[in-house]
């Protein structure tokens, strides 16, 4: 068996899945029920000063038939009275003592106010703090949230005033409504920042009423942009912790990593591009707690297959292998094939490959079954057919090298070697 | 005893509910449509007599978008909500289903079919328009699925259609032939309604040809006539004693049922039902249901050799009807002139015959099987004698055609009158095809 625990800036906890701050960690009750479920730590629902809600607060997008592939909401940080949360925080820590227990903050743009609310919340034995500087909606207006995340100056003024008091570790929660999330990754390092958090909920429009014509989620006839989150995300989520996790700067202090982590798989590959744990968030608002079951499992039996011991020996594995474009090489090529036992004849991916790429398939008539073959010399080997391809296997990309060299683009020009002719 | 009234209301009800529900929710449907490969070139839509392109119509249901799905289906096949109920759908479009390769259930296509249709028949959806009237006017022979095929298109081409129907309903066999737990008199006459809703088909019933009207006065009062006749009763047996009471005709029988009441109507304690096509299938799961206390079917071949599909025997099956393998009707016996008896010859099999199945060939051996009721449903015989009379050529009554025309000019001809009986969707195709040869008849262009 593995060693999935998980040491976060010395922030213990039985394995790398925390929930990351939202309406799940917004009570006793949920993170207790999280807790016992198996979550290895919470951070707590972003704290501030107390704020109002609306009805309705979420919409989502779904796709193909499944629900919620994306989440969207319009909801702000903890409506709670500060006393109770603090009270309950407290408590959650004193009754499971081996989670970690991280709380999310956001204080009004000025020192007083964090310094304030820092000393508040250390009180209660938290482990940790992590700056929310990410939320996208109702908090940038006052000038919070995203507004402090989107400008590097203010981002690294509001860390120094944190790390003037703090006296326990503090993450800084990126917003990805940036063009690139490295500037303020590395202002808030250079800041002091102990690690960084990434990504915050993506603005977003997720869809319109076509009877009312009015965007939801719906609110009294209106609509504001909200903030985007869950399987949606995650590719998005995914290329920015690259950058952070390459940047020379940002690189130094660990990640945690969050954006549409749904099952193990996806926690993997957070922690291959370099985070040191991951959080979560839409995939427990739409099935419950009980999903960490089988990212425990999973991770170990992924870890005791492939002979990794701890968490350690492959986080940030994959980091090195996201390179430039100009050094990819140019003389390996692969091909399509078909592998006729498999296949069904759905025709997929000879019309995706006819109408949108190469006209590499070739369709031989049947009734009520067409046969398909890959034409060798046309095909690509731009992987479209294997994508659409509904079954397992059937298509393969076999590897027909150019040239045995390797070959990248830049001594491919100075070569003057031919481009394509048709 | 041959008697009626075996059954409570609500067996009866019970017995003759909807044997292919429909979805029960949209969101069922959307789950179903979701499954769906939406396949290109697609072996389904092959498979479809008709050619419904169906990856299409199941996708527009995914899109919300029902009212194009119903167009989608009801363009290729105009009686695509009747066909979703009745069509063996697993020797035709769900049987070719690419998941079948997967083994993996198909697709529901039918019922997907029956979602989209039921709605546009329901909202009463307008969904073709009728072109402005060409003057030129046809007179159809039967409003069964060859009749109202034809009649549709040809309306929307702008040409005048009086349907002539001897019985006094429209739909043909659908109201008139096929299992009474497939299809309700109510479905079948807002079918009939739903197309003739386009304009300019009149249906004049309780008109016969060659008793009421004759080929001559059609061919004087219209530009073409098409003959969609269907074909007649069930074939004789020809063996001693089968003038007795309590020996039927399969097809009478289903027509009876389909137009009265299931109370009213009289079936035996044991019933032997003779022959294993669709028409045997219905009349033995249906007598079943009506309250025989045992059915036996008696069929001339093996499993192997049978002319219905798996599905069908199993619906026979899981009715509780008995199957004779390889035994052959050779006498009916008699007291009192009424049915008490069946002798059977036991059969075995020969060389292949015509059809290419292996031939069942008489051992001689004989066994008796002890009834108060004969079914008898071997199949069907075309119309000879009336369109004999009528001086088209026809082969044992089936009509001659060549590109849907008969070798009378003017007179075209599809359907079961044609092909001697096969399914629905093969007379609503032929109704197509009959309209299109028409139209380049009359020198209008089909669309
Ligand atoms: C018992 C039984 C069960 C069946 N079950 C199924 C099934 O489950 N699924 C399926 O797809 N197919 C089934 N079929 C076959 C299907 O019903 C036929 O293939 C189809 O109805 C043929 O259509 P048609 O228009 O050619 O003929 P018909 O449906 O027979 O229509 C012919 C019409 O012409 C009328 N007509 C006949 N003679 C005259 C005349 N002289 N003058 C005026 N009108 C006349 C008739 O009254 C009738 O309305 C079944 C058939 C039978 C007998
Ligand atoms: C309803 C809702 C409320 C959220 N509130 C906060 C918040 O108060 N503070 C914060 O830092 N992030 C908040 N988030 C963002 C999440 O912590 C997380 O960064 C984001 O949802 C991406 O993770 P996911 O794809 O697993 O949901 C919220 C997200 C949702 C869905
Ligand atoms: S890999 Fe691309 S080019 Fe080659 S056959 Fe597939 S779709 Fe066509
Ligand atoms: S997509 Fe796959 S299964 Fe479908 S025809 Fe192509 S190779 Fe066969």
């Amino acid at each position: 068996m593995a060693d999935i625990s998980s040491n976060f800036l010395g922030i213990k906890s039985p394995n790398p899945f925390w929930l990351a701050s939202a309406p799940p960690t917004d009570k006793k009750i949920n993170v207790l029920r999280a807790f016992e479920a198996g979550w290895g730590g919470v951070v707590w629902k972003t704290l501030g000063s107390q704020v109002k809600n609306v009805s309705s607060r979420y919409s989502a997008v779904d796709y193909g038939g499944h629900k919620v592939m994306g989440f969207n909401n319009i909801e702000l940080i903890s409506d709670r009275p500060l006393e109770i949360n603090l009270r309950e925080i407290e408590e959650c820590i004193k009754l499971f003592p081996d989670r970690a227990m991280i709380v999310s903050l956001m204080a009004d743009n000025d020192k007083k106010s964090w310094h304030e609310l820092i000393k508040k919340v250390e009180d209660t034995g938290a482990h940790g703090f992590e700056l929310n500087f990410g939320c996208p909606h109702g908090m940038t207006e006052r000038g919070m949230g995203a507004a402090v995340g989107q400008d590097p100056e203010i981002a690294k003024m509001v860390v120094e005033w944190v790390m003037e008091v703090a006296t326990i570790p503090v993450i800084t929660k990126l917003t990805p409504n940036v063009h690139s999330v490295v500037p303020t990754g590395r202002a808030c390092v250079e800041a002091g920042t102990n690690a960084l958090s990434l990504i915050n909920t993506i603005q977003s429009v997720t869809g319109i009423d076509l009877d009312t014509l009015v965007p939801n989620p719906f609110v009294a006839g209106k609509s504001v942009f909200g903030g985007y989150c869950g399987p949606a995300v995650k590719p998005i989520a995914l290329k920015m912790l690259t950058t952070i996790a390459q940047d020379p700067v940002t690189s130094k202090v660990p990640i945690s990593g969050i954006g549409g982590v749904s099952t193990w798989k996806d926690a993997v590959e957070f922690l291959l591009l370099g985070a040191s744990n991951v959080q979560v968030c839409t995939a427990v608002m739409k099935h419950g707690f009980r999903i960490v079951e089988d990212m425990c499992e999973g991770l170990n039996n992924w870890m005791d297959e492939k002979g990794y011991a701890t968490l350690n020996d492959f986080i940030g594995k994959s980091v090195e292998k996201i390179t430039h474009w100009e050094d990819l090489d140019i003389n390996y090529h692969i091909i399509a094939n078909i592998n006729q036992d498999k296949c069904i004849h759905c025709g997929l991916c000879y019309i995706a490959c006819e109408d949108t790429s190469h006209q590499s398939i070739n369709l031989e008539y049947g009734k009520p079954y067409n046969t398909y073959s890959i034409k060798e010399d046309e095909c690509v080997g731009c992987n479209l057919c294997k994508l659409v391809c509904p079954v397992d296997n059937c298509i393969s990309m076999v590897e027909k090298r150019k040239g045995d060299e390797y070959l990248n683009w830049k001594d491919y020009q100075r070569l003057g070697l031919p481009l394509n002719d048709h | 005893m041959i008697k009626n009234n075996r059954l409570t209301k609500e067996q009866y009800q019970q017995n003759f509910s909807d044997i292919h529900p429909p979805f029960e929710t949209q969101d069922a449907a959307l789950v179903e449509a979701n499954r769906c490969l939406f396949c290109y070139d697609a072996p389904c839509t092959k498979s479809c007599p008709t050619s419904i392109n169906i990856p299409k119509f199941i996708k527009q249901i995914s899109t919300d978008n029902i009212k194009g799905s119903a167009h989608t289906i009801f363009q290729s096949n105009i009686m695509g909500a009747g066909c979703s109920k009745v069509c063996p759908v697993e020797k035709l479009c769900e049987g070719s289903c690419v998941f079948n390769l997967m083994h993996e259930t198909p697709i529901h296509i039918a019922k997907l079919q029956r979602y989209a249709t039921e709605k546009a028949i329901d909202q009463k959806w307008q969904l073709f328009e009728r072109k402005k009237s060409t003057g030129k006017k046809a007179a159809i022979v039967g409003a069964g699925p060859a009749g109202l095929s034809c009649a549709h298109v040809l309306s929307r081409e702008g040409i005048d259609v009086t349907i002539y129907e001897k019985e006094s309903k429209g739909g043909g066999l659908m109201t008139y032939g096929i299992a009474a737990y497939k299809v309700t008199p109510k479905f079948c006459e807002d079918e009939v309604n739903y197309i003739t809703s386009i304009g300019g088909i009149e249906i004049k019933y309780d008109q016969e040809l060659g008793k009421n009207i004759s080929l001559v006065e059609l061919q004087k009062r219209y530009d073409v006539v098409y003959l969609a006749i269907g074909v007649g009763l069930a074939r004789q047996l020809d063996i001693p004693g089968e003038d007795a009471t309590g020996v039927i005709d399969a097809i009478k029988f289903i027509y009876e049922l389909r137009n009265n009441d299931f109370s009213s109507l009289a079936v035996g304690d044991r019933v032997a039902v003779i022959g294993l096509g669709m028409t045997a299938i219905d009349a033995a799961t249906q007598a079943k249901r009506l309250g025989a206390k045992e059915v036996t079917i008696i069929y001339r071949r093996t499993e192997a050799e049978k002319p219905c599909t798996d599905v069908e025997l199993d619906i026979a099956k899981l009715d509780g009807c008995n199957i004779i393998w390889l035994a052959a009707p050779k006498e009916v016996k008699s007291i009192n002139g009424k049915v008490n008896q069946l002798v059977c010859s036991r059969m075995k099999l020969g060389e292949p015959d015509a059809s290419g199945r292996r031939s069942p060939v008489d051992t001689n051996d004989t066994f008796e099987l002890d009834v108060d009721m004969i079914i008898k449903a071997a199949g069907q015989t075309p119309f000879e004698k009336l369109v004999s009379d009528i001086s088209i050529i026809n082969t044992k009554g089936k009509i001659e055609i060549r590109n849907c025309a008969s070798n009378i000019k003017g007179v075209f001809a599809g359907g079961d009158c044609v092909n001697g009986g096969k399914e629905v969707v093969d007379a609503v195709q032929a109704g197509k095809d009959g309209a299109s040869s028409i139209l380049s008849y009359l020198g209008i262009k089909n669309e």
